[in-house]
């Protein structure tokens, strides 16, 4: 597995460059990685969304499908693409360090 | 007597019927299984009544044909599931119990979840080929369709056979080419995907078919609301598409009762182990096909193969013996790609989609992921095989588990 260095922290990625360990991700790789995907600033609308995706994906195992964001965390999925645009779900789950979420298969 | 209760007779719960009653005592062991109606679909066979190709006798049997003697069969809706008192409350008043529950309530389409979609212009602009009904309605338009634009959309993943998007692009690019208008469509997929597949070696190869026959992929495309007057599709970006005919995949949920009795996710799939399909919250309660909420593909062969490793697991689960994690998501999957030609797709949840050759590594006679005149004829043998060895649980001669004898690594991951 590949290692990258993000925010100054050594972490494992997958080719896709996804975190594999969600244990290693910070607040500081979170910027990062949101300005990689086109994302200069992440407001508090932002945080909210990310801090859901940590949570659920600590107790299901798995990054969450759009729909269970928009279902569980009452954010509006027209919301979900003017905060993460193209592919909110893929993109937050990434920025999130957590893995590519499994809603297609 | 111990009950086993099995809630639908479609592909899984009819194969599950079959398999249980061959693995269980008899004299220990009753099994019902309940459906609304008498009819069960080759839903595969949806695919070809557009074009002609399929009529109603193919794709419609008689459930009864399919079910073992020994297995009662209960016509009535499913009110309700009470997990806490194992009983169900039945449409017709009522109760059943029981000890084992085997849920198998698939999953259907919801236009209503899209506005604009199923509305005045459903059946008319806007079709689909997800039901029988719609495939029926969509052969009559295309009969005198006079051509124009027709855009396929996929509203959102996952969808059940999500390979049927691209075998419809290909074989209405062979009709139109056959009809002598091929130069008066024009074939675009719109789709909620970064393109053509969700695996990514499939995904290029799937995309460059499309491509070389003039099907136009517009990507990550997630339709937020349908103008039917306008005939356009308007996404939640704001991207807009427009059309003449649409050809649209509705939002794919599980069955209603399942939300209501409060066993579903978001979409109404009921959360199991991937490996065995126990649910996570009861211990008497499996589920199958495309009711359960596994990361596999939503398709016949997956509830085949489900089917299969589940059995050896419920006779090991009843005797109090701990379950082995024996399904590993093994799907395939024949594609049409026109002109008499198909291509063939076997993965799991590790594996992707690899070429090569499938069942006998290095001969066939299919090929994977390339196309051929065998795989096109397989395709069509199919159906043969669902309706007299599949469903009455017959051995087919395919292994549960995916292989990887006769598949090539792409160089990178050796």
């Amino acid at each position: 597995m590949a290692t990258r260095t993000i925010a100054g922290k050594t972490v494992e990625v997958n080719d896709e460059g996804f975190l594999t360990r969600p244990e290693e991700w910070t607040k500081e790789i979170a910027i990062e990685l949101a300005k990689e995907e086109g994302i200069p600033e992440l407001t508090e609308a932002h945080w909210k969304v990310i801090e859901f995706c940590r949570q659920d994906a600590g107790a299901t195992g798995k990054a969450p499908t759009l729909r269970r964001i928009t279902t569980a965390a009452g954010v509006s999925t027209k919301d979900m693409f003017a905060l993460f645009p193209k592919g909110p779900a893929k993109k937050v789950a990434r920025i999130s360090g957590l893995g590519k979420p499994e809603g297609c298969v | 007597m111990k009950k086993v209760l099995i809630l639908g007779a479609g592909t899984a719960g009819t194969m599950a019927a079959n398999k249980l009653v061959r693995l269980l005592d008899r004299d220990e062991w009753q099994i019902t299984i309940v459906d609304k109606d008498e009819t069960h679909y080759y839903q595969p066979g949806f695919l070809f009544v557009p074009f002609g190709m399929y009529t109603r006798s193919d794709v419609i049997k008689p459930r009864r044909d399919f079910l073992p003697r020994d297995v009662e069969l209960v016509m009535a809706s499913i009110e309700m599931i009470e997990p806490e008192h194992n009983r169900v409350r039945l449409g017709n008043g009522r109760t059943l119990s029981y000890d084992f529950l085997i849920i198998a309530t698939g999953a259907d389409i919801h236009p209503e979840q899209t506005p604009g979609l199923g509305e005045h212009e459903w059946g008319r602009s806007i079709h689909t080929f997800y039901s029988f009904e719609g495939a029926l309605a969509l052969f009559r338009h295309l009969r005198t369709w006079p051509g124009g634009r027709l855009v396929f959309n996929v509203v959102e993943n996952p969808i059940k056979c999500p390979v049927a998007p691209l075998e419809f692009l290909m074989l209405a690019d062979w009709f139109f080419h056959e009809k002598g208008m091929r130069d008066r469509v024009e074939l675009i997929y719109a789709t909620p995907l970064p393109g053509a597949f969700t695996k990514p070696i499939a995904s290029k190869l799937l995309g460059g078919m499309l491509e070389e026959k003039g099907i136009k992929v517009v990507p990550e495309f997630m339709v937020e609301h349908v103008d039917p007057d306008a005939r356009k599709l308007v996404a939640y970006d704001e991207q807009e598409v427009e059309y003449d005919l649409l050809v649209s995949v509705p939002l794919n949920m599980g069955a209603e009762v399942i939300g209501k009795s409060g066993l579903g996710d978001e979409l109404n799939y009921v959360p199991v182990d991937k490996h065995t399909f126990l649910s996570n919250k009861h211990p008497n309660i499996f589920v199958l096909g495309d009711a359960a909420g596994v990361p596999a593909s939503k398709a016949g062969s997956v509830a085949h193969f489900a089917v299969d490793t589940f059995g050896e697991n419920f006779a090991r689960y009843t005797e109090g013996l701990e379950m082995q994690p024996l399904f590993d998501g093994h799907a395939n999957c024949f594609i049409e790609s026109g002109f008499g030609k198909g291509l063939l797709i076997d993965f799991n949840y590790e594996t992707e989609p690899l070429p090569g050759r499938y069942p006998l590594p290095g001969i066939g006679p299919f090929t994977l992921l390339e196309e051929s005149e065998a795989n096109h004829w397989g395709k069509l043998m199919f159906r043969w095989m669902y309706w007299n060895l599949l469903l009455k649980g017959r051995e087919l001669p395919l292994t549960a588990h995916m292989s990887m004898a006769g598949k090539w690594l792409p160089t990178a991951a050796k």
